[in-house]
């Protein structure tokens, strides 16, 4: 029975990072790769890990994909806020189709 | 020109993913475990996924599509780290993985300060 639990997590979890990188490969820009890659990826990363839990199960291989899950979970979306922020202050060009630009409009600057 | 490049893109990857999915994985690790011939096709779907994000790497038009790329490559290597502990039985691909996941952080922080004072690529 874990073992099917199991497989099920590993199989959505490859479905999300494989939909993430055709996202990171299909949209036209920075900001929209990010969008779309960073939390499929995330969570696709941490059912994969959730299901090597459920099929290893309580030994130390359990335990590490536990203590990964909770790593990828604090690290990741901090380092695709930073990537962001730093890619707008360096002048990276938007999308042409783009919207709104609400962080430069925040700074005072013209979107 | 630009749809005939999605629709040949769409092509080759629907390809690849069928060539993994029907032929039988060529090595099995542990023949007893459970499910070994599914987990031995993840490990090729996981590969095939890094190498869509080393084309961005390779061919990303500014450097923050390069740091995506590489934090993403960075997240995703974890993931064939904890599949390789399921089919291999070892215990110590996650501490790779742990140790991955702390050190590609600490990359992609320092990477995106360096990018954020200077607009060093068009």
């Amino acid at each position: 029975m874990l073992d099917w639990a199991g497989l099920l997590f590993v199989a959505v979890g490859l479905a999300f990072d494989i939909f993430g990188c055709i996202g990171l490969i299909r949209l036209p820009d920075v900001y929209l790769r990010l969008q779309a890659a960073t939390k499929c990826i995330t969570l696709g990363t941490c059912s994969i890990l959730f299901g090597t839990f459920l099929v290893v199960g309580l030994t130390p291989g359990g335990i590490k994909a536990l203590l990964c899950i909770f790593v990828i979970a604090l690290t990741s979306p901090v380092a695709a806020h930073v990537i962001a922020r730093s890619a707008h202050r360096a002048g990276i060009k938007l999308w042409e189709g783009t919207v709104a630009d609400q962080y430069a409009e925040d700074q005072g600057r013209k979107a | 020109m630009k749809r005939w490049r999605w629709l040949i893109g769409a092509i080759a990857l629907v390809g690849i993913l069928a060539v993994i999915v029907w032929r039988p994985p060529p090595f099995l690790f542990y023949p007893k475990l459970p499910f070994v011939a599914f987990f031995g096709r993840a490990l090729y779907v996981l590969v095939l996924a890094s190498f869509l994000c080393l084309y961005r790497v390779a061919r990303g038009p500014t450097s923050a599509d390069r740091i995506v790329a590489v934090d993403l490559l960075g997240v995703m290597i974890i993931g064939l780290c904890a599949v390789l502990t399921i089919t291999t039985q070892r215990s110590w691909y996650l501490d790779i993985g742990l140790a991955w996941a702390l050190q590609s952080f600490i990359t992609v922080l320092a990477l995106s300060k360096f990018l954020e004072g200077k607009n060093f690529d068009a």
